[in-house]
């Protein structure tokens, strides 16, 4: 029961002071439950970012959603997701309360426009950051930059075309291309691994 | 109705956004725009505020979104919707599936959808680009030139290069859109 509390209070206190989200509270997380607590070995932390990386979601919710599985079952799970989210889920409540007035001022109004540029900085050195953990083979660079064009394209003709279908491609072509190796492995006649 | 809408909009984003974070942008901006729930210009005001805030900004900008929509309740559906998908996957992954990602079928989906999300990533900041800095949102648009948003963003960039350099470390997101917001004032004003 007190686990259970210190576990929603810990992740109530990262959820507030973690600006930048995902991967700040990496560090934040280690810190509080493998360091200072215990309760989760330091390989099976690094099993959880690697989880929390490749499946669907914001990685700081993957993170607490299994940090909060492990110490406490699926009552933890729901208190270390609800705990993670709360915090910011207030903030910008309230925020989005008056946000709309709030830029209508004129001087505010011109301070967004420069911020949409830091934005659109901030888009970019994302993309950059993640290309550069792109492994430098042949087919992601190919299968990266068809997508690219294509969706600048897209774009740009004014086509509708959702993300979600360009990522449920991409799953497809990943899946294709490792069965297409496997099936050609086989009629060589080499069938070692599995 | 516009509970069920954005409840299941944002259960979609939050199930195909492998990654998490920026993976989010590329996402919500093609389903904010198809609905009407958003312009590109308040699109990247929520991305700042999300960002300049505790909190993955994933989950902030479903709250943010939500609650411009449908209030509270709005705000309410488009944050469970966004988490929704994660909770089961990883109670899945935790409770039956650890050896999950040590499958090779695993690792090949994977393998495709990673150059995917980051191109994508790259197309909305380009899309975005243009758009404010060269006014063409599609092509026929007339070239509407903004020299002071080029100029912003030229020196955001050596500036944070150059931060890099000297101190060994990104430049926080957070000092970038305190600092736009200020040249913001001087140059648009």
């Amino acid at each position: 029961m007190k686990r259970l509390f210190l576990l929603l209070l810990s992740m109530m206190k990262i959820g507030l002071f973690t600006f930048g989200g995902g991967y700040a509270m990496i560090p934040l997380l280690e810190n509080e439950f493998v360091s200072k607590r215990g309760w989760i070995g330091e390989d099976e932390f690094f099993d959880m970012v690697a989880v929390s990386e490749s499946t669907p979601g914001p990685i700081a919710v993957n993170m607490a959603t299994y940090v909060g599985y492990r110490v406490g079952g699926i009552v933890g799970t729901i208190l270390g997701t609800v705990g993670i989210v709360l915090p910011s889920f207030s903030v910008i409540f309230l925020i989005s309360l008056f946000f709309s007035r709030f830029v209508s001022v004129a001087w505010v109004a011109a301070a967004f426009r420069g911020i949409r540029i830091a934005v659109v900085f901030l888009i970019f050195s994302a993309a950059w950051r993640l290309f550069k953990k792109l492994p430098k083979k042949p087919f992601p660079l190919i299968l990266f930059s068809a997508v690219a064009l294509a969706s600048v394209a897209l774009s740009l003709f004014g086509f509708a075309f959702s993300s979600v279908w360009f990522i449920l491609i991409g799953a497809g072509v990943g899946l294709a291309a490792y069965l297409f190796a496997l099936l050609s492995r086989k009629d060589e006649g080499e069938e070692g691994k599995k | 109705m516009i509970l069920l809408q954005l409840f299941l909009t944002f259960l979609k984003i939050g199930a195909v956004a492998f990654g998490g974070g920026y993976v989010m942008i590329p996402l919500m901006r093609d389903e904010c725009l198809a609905n009407g729930w958003l312009s590109d210009g308040e699109l990247l005001d929520f991305i700042a505020v999300s960002e300049s805030t505790p909190g993955p900004i994933a989950v902030n900008m479903a709250t943010f979104v939500g609650s411009s929509q449908a209030g509270i309740l709005g705000a309410l559906v488009a944050t469970l919707g966004v988490i929704l998908p994660s909770f089961f996957v990883i109670l899945l992954v935790a409770a039956a599936l650890r050896r999950l990602l040590r499958y090779r079928g695993t690792r090949a989906v994977l393998s495709g959808i990673r150059p995917v999300v980051v191109a994508l990533i790259l197309s909305t900041a380009t899309t975005l680009f243009l758009l404010l800095v060269f006014g063409i949102g599609t092509v026929g648009d007339p070239l509407v030139f903004s020299l002071p948003g080029l100029s912003l963003f030229v020196f955001l960039f050596a500036a944070a290069l150059l931060w890099r350099r000297l101190r060994g470390r990104p430049i926080s997101p957070i000092f970038l859109i305190l600092f736009s917001g200020v040249a913001g004032i001087v140059l648009f004003l």
